[in-house]
């Protein structure tokens, strides 16, 4: 199934490796990037709740 | 008065099976509904980018004009198609947040835009390494271009007026309008390449005739797109329960599942 004949064929890209390349690795980079993001998030807003809710729980026990 | 009960804020009404959506309109049930959702779509999203990379550069053929050049294809179809239609997502929940009223359907809107942004940039950077090769430039101020332009300043003006309103029920509100209006673009990118003039090819694959593309270059792109869904999906339900939790964390059912969340 593997179409190129050599490995240094497949980075090469037929000689649009900085075209082909740089896309990949700029949406593979965004995404990591947005995952990264958006798991900070959440731990920024689960911290938040904590701060909140541990003094109350305190309280009502 | 049953747990369940207690645990439905939008009606005091008997649990039923058969009100299952609005069941998910609740903040909280729709809270653990997307946190045992996205475990599998995200199993999903990375099996499919797996076979549709594998597809789209090892099985693929070369096209005998532009080369490997072609293959930014795979990315860049996927992440366009992606940018259209999460806007036409986002403004749908916008449009029913604004209409009735519904907290979740405001948090969906505010989840997807980030992700819908990334795509609109992604599908514009692609584009211009994919133009460079093949046109001599990397941008041009065609029809396509610049109203895929306009679809990211419509993301970035949404998520900007958003932050700059404090009070979020207003924020959904202003940011639905802007949402709703810049819906209008969306065709005007579909079909730029028809009404007019564009230095950017016409869509491979359409409704009217057979697609113009070899049938594994075609494969690869479709699961590429599929992928990009898959990742969407996922990375939207995650936000929109961290968007969730920031807007209810006063509430009660936040206090009583305090470690579980």
């Amino acid at each position: 199934m593997m179409y190129w004949n050599t490995w240094s064929d497949f980075f090469a890209m037929g000689g649009y490796a900085l075209y082909v390349w740089g896309s990949i690795i700029v949406v593979a980079g965004f995404m990591v990037a947005e995952i990264i993001l958006v798991r900070l998030r959440r731990k920024t807003v689960l911290r938040q709740i904590a701060a909140i809710g541990a003094p109350r729980t305190r309280r009502s026990t | 008065m049953t747990t369940a009960n207690m645990n439905n804020p939008i009606s005091g009404a008997k649990e039923s099976n058969r009100f299952h959506w609005f069941k998910y309109a609740a903040p909280n049930n729709f809270y653990d509904l997307a946190g045992r959702l996205i475990p599998w779509v995200t199993v999903i999203a990375v099996l499919l980018t797996i076979v549709g990379m594998y597809i789209g550069f090892f099985v693929a053929p070369t096209d005998f004009q532009q080369g490997d050049a072609y293959r930014i294809i795979f990315l860049h179809v996927p992440a366009a198609w992606m940018s259209m239609f999460i806007y036409m997502v986002m403004a749908f929940w916008a449009a029913l947040g604004l209409a009735f009223n519904t907290r979740m359907s405001s948090m969906m809107a505010s989840a997807l835009a980030p992700t819908g942004a990334m795509f609109t940039f992604l599908a514009l950077w692609t584009g211009a390494l994919w133009g460079r090769p093949t046109w001599g430039a990397w941008w041009v101020w065609d029809a396509r271009l610049t109203s895929e332009l306009i679809l990211l300043f419509l993301y970035i003006g949404f998520m900007a007026l958003q932050a700059s309103i404090d009070d979020v029920r207003r924020a959904d509100k202003a940011g639905a309008l802007i949402a709703l209006v810049g819906v209008i673009n969306v065709p005007i990118i579909y079909f730029s390449v028809q009404w007019w003039n564009t230095l950017h090819q016409g869509s491979s694959i359409n409704m009217k005739s057979a697609p113009t593309m070899a049938k594994t270059m075609l494969l690869g792109m479709l699961i590429m797109a599929l992928a990009f869904w898959a990742y969407t999906i996922a990375i939207t339900l995650y936000r929109a329960r961290c968007i969730v939790l920031e807007r209810e964390q006063q509430s009660d059912w936040v206090k009583a599942a305090g470690e579980k969340l």
